[in-house]
């Protein structure tokens, strides 16, 4: 019993907070992925165009709720994502064409695109936080929980508690779907093989009739689609606040280049990598080895290895390792 | 009459003339090679026939049609087919995915195209959902031909397709060459291997310094003893 308790223990605080994490920064990274081997820059603003898609979400979802329009148990901003992710379809490719596409034709270096791209995250912040000012933004509305902590104990009689948020399982299906549906875009249909036949050999794609402007116009679509979906099930499930998305960058470039930059697969694996470390890290065992030891032998601290304000810190260390040690990630990408 | 033909070419990279006054062609379903020392102009006088080095002289004529102002894409469209030298294939695609790309400007089916060429390439077949790039250099560069080969060109041009390959490999590409233009499609090549390439072709173009040195037919450019002594080794 007391096992199982400690298993449940993990499952409820690291598990489940984990796979749903890991979710949102294996899109994140995706999406930094696609524009990394497509367009061949890393895109600093992702953080920022996730952010965007967050807030308008936010404001759909008090449109919505005024006019009375709900979804049930679920919540609102999911009714309103397909809307949100036009917008930020549209507002990545406004970027595109007034900031990135000047420098692509003057075929810049990577390193100047990336610069440029620090200064599309600085104007697309102070953009976001004019319209929806700096503070904390809850959207959540719908049923809280699919499995309440309360039902579960009184379903299974242990002590321990599992329960799961709406939000995360929101976020672990729409990622499966969204994952799903974009390897199934990059290697089934034509115009995802000549995306990858375009991010392999430029010029050969250019001989072959392959349009560029196309390629980009798609490459957008599918970054706009994944920020605004990673950016609002961050905001569903945490809360939202301008800020904390400048932050989310470091973690989510951690999980790209931890997995192998430039691969897909890698940047999903990566995503979940970094989540779990993060939780691992910073999570107080006490409770768990008060139930796996022997009452006597349980020592009195947290238990905890570092504190959860070192949060950002674990990706970063983790970050560092992986380029010391396997610069190429877990699935061999490109070197940077 | 020429099917392909650059005529009276000047063209370089730029403010210096890489190639003055320079004229290659191909005839119909015949094989041409361009030949010629390191620097003579060979691998420019290729691009600026197919577009993608502009020329500043002289005109480019495709089945009596003036191509000179069309873009690489449409030369495409018009029956050119173009395999680089270097960076023939996209390496992270399979063998399929290559030769699918190769029809990508074409709006119909591409089937009876890929048939064709894992009959004339079957190695392909075997190694069809194999990544390009894991390929040896031989059979890249039956991929990079067959990607080429996939719009069904009247035209295929091929910038060394021996390079970088054993000389039994090579022995392979240009048996293959043949039968490919044996199948109607003409070849315009540039080859380091000038005696192999001469042996096969209808017709020679030696260059030297970016200017037409001789022009003959194959068989009589490798009897010439000029040719043989300053470029053939002999």
């Amino acid at each position: 019993m007391d096992f199982l308790n400690g298993i449940t223990l993990i499952a409820n605080y690291i598990i489940i907070p984990g796979l749903t994490y890991g979710s949102q920064l294996a899109l994140g990274a995706l999406g930094i992925t696609i524009i990394y081997t497509v367009l061949r820059f890393s895109n600093f603003a992702h953080g920022e165009f996730m952010s965007f898609g967050t807030m308008t979400s936010i404001l759909l979802t008090w449109l919505f709720s005024n006019l009375g329009i709900k979804l049930g148990i679920f919540p609102t901003a999911i009714l309103v994502l397909p809307i949100a992710i036009l917008i930020t379809i549209f507002y990545c490719l406004i970027i595109d064409k007034f900031v990135f596409k000047f420098y692509r034709q003057q075929k810049s270096k990577s390193v100047i695109t990336l610069i440029v791209s620090i200064g599309v995250m600085f104007f697309s912040g102070g953009l976001i936080r004019f319209i929806i000012g700096p503070g904390d933004k809850n959207f959540f509305d719908g049923e809280r929980f699919i499995l309440k902590a309360k039902t579960f104990k009184a379903l299974t009689g242990l002590n321990e508690g599992l329960a799961i948020k709406t939000t995360q399982g929101v976020t672990i299906i729409l990622t499966i779907l969204l994952v799903f549906l974009l390897f199934w875009f990059l290697n089934k249909t034509k115009t995802g093989k000549s995306m990858r036949a375009y991010s392999d050999n430029q010029e050969l794609a250019l001989l072959s009739g392959i349009n560029p402007e196309k390629v980009v116009l798609i490459t957008w679509i599918i970054t706009g689609t994944l920020a605004c979906v990673a950016g609002t099930l961050y905001g569903l499930d945490k809360s939202y606040k301008p800020f904390t998305y400048l932050h989310l960058v470091l973690p989510i470039f951690a999980a790209a280049i931890v997995g192998g930059v430039g691969n897909p697969v890698g940047a999903i694996i990566g995503g979940f990598v970094i989540a779990f470390s993060e939780l691992f890290i910073t999570f107080a065992y006490k409770k768990i080895f008060y139930y796996l030891l022997p009452y006597e032998i349980v020592p009195n601290g947290l238990l905890q290895i570092l504190s959860t304000d070192y949060k950002i810190a674990v990706s970063f260390i983790i970050l560092v390792l992986v380029l010391l040690i396997k610069p190429t990630g877990i699935y061999k990408g490109k070197v940077i | 009459m020429y099917l392909l033909s650059g005529e009276n070419i000047t063209c370089g990279y730029s403010s210096v003339d890489i190639l003055s006054n320079c004229t290659i062609g191909v005839k119909r379903g015949q094989i041409a090679s361009i030949v010629g020392p390191n620097g003579a102009g060979k691998s420019t006088a290729m691009k600026a026939i197919f577009g993608l080095l502009g020329i500043r002289k002289g005109k480019i004529f495709l089945d009596g049609e003036d191509i000179t102002n069309l873009q690489p894409q449409e030369r495409v469209l018009k029956g050119m087919g173009f395999v680089p030298q270097t960076n023939n294939i996209f390496p992270s695609l399979s063998v399929q995915e290559n030769l699918e790309m190769g029809a990508f400007i074409q709006a119909k089916n591409c089937e009876n195209m890929l048939n064709y060429i894992y009959e004339l390439f079957p190695i392909l077949k075997d190694k069809r959902y194999q990544q390009a790039g894991e390929l040896s250099g031989g059979q890249r560069q039956q991929v990079a031909v067959g990607r080429a080969l996939m719009t069904s060109p009247k035209v295929l041009m091929l910038d060394e397709p021996s390079a970088g390959v054993s000389p039994i490999v090579m022995e392979g590409i240009f048996k293959k060459i043949k039968e490919i233009a044996n199948q109607g499609t003409a070849i315009l090549m540039v080859e380091q291997n000038a005696k192999q390439a001469l042996t096969i072709s209808d017709l020679g173009f030696v260059l030297n310094q970016g200017k037409n040195l001789f022009t003959d037919t194959g068989k009589s450019l490798l009897d010439n003893k000029e040719v043989r002594q300053a470029f053939l080794g002999g």
